[in-house]
């Protein structure tokens, strides 16, 4: 098998921008001084005169970028997934979200793997956040070639899309020749009869290496991918939920309103079986190296292998 | 400007303040009191400064108005209902379930708004981003917002500030309405924003003080001025009267959102009719 190649999720980000650059000429960024870390330095160093560094002024920036989008532009407004939607959240809602408008923000540096920032910079709360504002469009891409497929989605859909991009290099586990991005469909990775682990993010590849291990503990776990957290494929969780009686939710983000909230919602109104969640629990996160941090907050391969486990009695 | 004209716009702006009174009566709440300070403003910029079309209200040519103080929506209602865009009989289903008109401008439903607002302070982003856009694409449009001298005690009003002195937008207009006036009191016992004029200078405006905003020519000579600022956003910061037109309104911080009861629905209309009269 050849080697596993590594991307952060940011650096597509940036990436794509450059490469939709020629196709939408309407297509601006912006950023809040942060373009090297969210990389949308390289959309810059292509086209500096639709580049617009707003500074330290995360508000501001979310209110250029609507104004900008009800005068023709699609503007990608790029900072740390905290500033975006945590600092920006009334902005986003009010200035953006209530018109429809169409921006698309780029929020970078999501989750605990930000690292050695630690609690102020890690933001496990986006997911929560960006749920609740109607006609909100959520995506969470896995790997570098999903992440690049839903930019280049983002600049289709007429309305505010919410993009979460990582800071840590994750595996690229799709190959860019054969992957299509579905916007709002997830992707089942592996077929499974006993239980079914749903992830976002880089839980993704994560939830494919348990499903791995628990192959050879005698338990066939069907994994599925959710990019698109809203809308989200209710068909998919409703259909896991009744052949296999139960789920994992695996994600980078809190346990409190993200993909395992939004798996729950569907799953008991339509087909209530055990739904548990694999996330950040009700806490604060550390400085450290991301790595490590993934390891000491129980958000690895081996965390979901060991939920399903503990779970299974509670099949359905 | 030339009498006949002048009596035209004070009409009209009677008219505006009409439908202000009818429109909150009706809905038993929503913002006289900055309503009122801005209707000769709103007045002057749909019957005199923007280019805009009623009949092509989307018209990606035309200019904007930002009103970033959304809460005095029926002073932008009443003046897009006196310019044609809807029935002026709309106003009174403000706030009501069911009509189109918000308590709060709404850009997707009502003909003539262009950019929902409300939540002070974003607004005046939101108009330099329409500026910027203009900027970037070779658009001649200009872009105009009006803000609350209170509201300007929201940080994100400085962070607009900033962006549009740095970026030279000279087509974004601003209009601080100063009527000295917010919910909790007096602006300068509440937290004062003066000095604003050297506020704005400070962050490389051009600033242009209006010591009447019920005079006519003064309004004019201050949009004259405007236009002739290259490589600067302008902002005109306007004295105004609270309630202006409504003696028992007038200068009173009650009347920031509260709506009139029949008795005083009454004496407003008659003072406003006796107004348009005497014109």
């Amino acid at each position: 098998m050849s080697e596993v190649v590594k991307k952060a999720t940011r650096q597509s980000y940036g990436e794509a921008l450059a490469e939709l650059a020629d196709k939408y000429e309407n297509l601006v960024v912006l950023d809040a001084d942060l373009a090297r870390a969210t990389q949308t330095q390289v959309f810059w160093k292509k086209c500096p005169e639709r580049f617009f560094d707003c500074g330290i002024a995360e508000a501001n920036m979310m209110g250029i970028a609507a104004g900008m989008a009800a005068t023709g532009k699609i503007p990608f407004a790029s900072t740390f997934a905290m500033f975006a939607a945590g600092r920006a959240f009334e902005i986003v809602r009010n200035s953006i979200g209530y018109p429809h408008l169409n921006v698309k923000i780029g929020a970078t540096h999501a989750g605990i793997s930000v690292g050695e920032d630690g609690a102020t910079h890690q933001c496990n709360e986006d997911i929560a956040l960006m749920r609740t504002i109607p006609g909100m469009t959520i995506i969470n891409p896995a790997d570098d070639t999903e992440a690049k497929a839903a930019v280049a989605a983002a600049c289709e859909i007429d309305g505010p899309v919410y993009l979460r991009f990582g800071r840590l290099a994750t595996p690229i586990f799709n190959d860019p020749t054969t992957y299509k991005f579905e916007l709002g469909k997830g992707i089942e990775l592996k077929s499974g009869k006993d239980v079914t682990i749903i992830a976002t993010g880089l839980m993704v590849n994560e939830s494919v290496e348990a499903a791995k291990a628990l192959a050879e503990a005698g338990i066939d776990a069907r994994v599925i991918n959710i990019h698109t957290i809203k809308p989200i494929d209710k068909d998919i969780i409703i259909k896991a939920a009744k052949e296999t009686g139960l789920i994992i939710t695996a994600e980078e983000h809190s346990v409190i309103g993200g993909l395992g909230s939004a798996v729950a919602d569907v799953v008991t109104e339509n087909c209530p079986v055990p739904v548990i969640k694999v996330g950040v629990n009700d806490e604060f996160g550390k400085s450290g190296p991301a790595t490590k941090l993934l390891v000491k907050y129980g958000l690895c391969a081996e965390n979901i292998a060991e939920t399903v486990k503990k779970s299974m009695g509670l099949k359905k | 400007m030339d009498l006949a004209t002048k009596k035209e716009l004070m009409k009209t702006a009677c008219n505006v303040r009409m439908g202000v009174i009818e429109a909150v009566f009706s809905a038993k709440s929503g913002h006289p009191g900055g309503s009122l300070s801005i209707s000769d403003l709103l007045t002057y910029l749909y019957f005199k400064e923007m280019k805009v079309d009623p009949k092509n209200p989307k018209c990606p040519k035309r200019d904007r108005l930002v009103l970033s103080k959304g809460h005095t929506a029926p002073g932008l209602y009443s003046v897009l209902a006196q310019k044609g865009y809807f029935p002026v009989d709309e106003l009174k289903g403000l706030r009501q379930i069911g009509r189109m008109l918000q308590g709060h401008p709404d850009m997707k439903t009502i003909p003539g708004v262009d950019m929902s607002s409300g939540s002070l302070g974003q607004g005046i982003s939101v108009a330099c981003g329409m500026a910027l856009s203009a900027k970037i694409s070779n658009d001649s449009y200009r872009v105009f917002t009006i803000l609350g001298d209170g509201e300007i005690q929201e940080g994100q009003v400085w962070e607009a500030a900033m962006f549009a002195g740095f970026r030279k937008l000279d087509n974004l207009i601003a209009v601080v309405d100063n009527n000295g006036l917010q919910i909790d009191g007096n602006i300068e016992d509440v937290n004062s924003p003066y000095p604003i004029d050297e506020k704005f200078k400070a962050f490389n405006w051009h600033v242009i003080n209006l010591d009447d905003a019920h005079d006519f020519d003064k309004i004019e000579a201050a949009f004259e001025e405007a236009k002739t600022v290259k490589g600067k956003p302008v902002v005109i910061i306007q004295k105004s009267v609270k309630g202006k037109g409504v003696s028992f309104m007038e200068n009173n911080a009650a009347w920031h959102g509260s709506a009139p009861n029949a008795e005083q629905y009454e004496q407003a209309m008659s003072e406003l009719k006796a107004a348009y009269a005497a014109l």
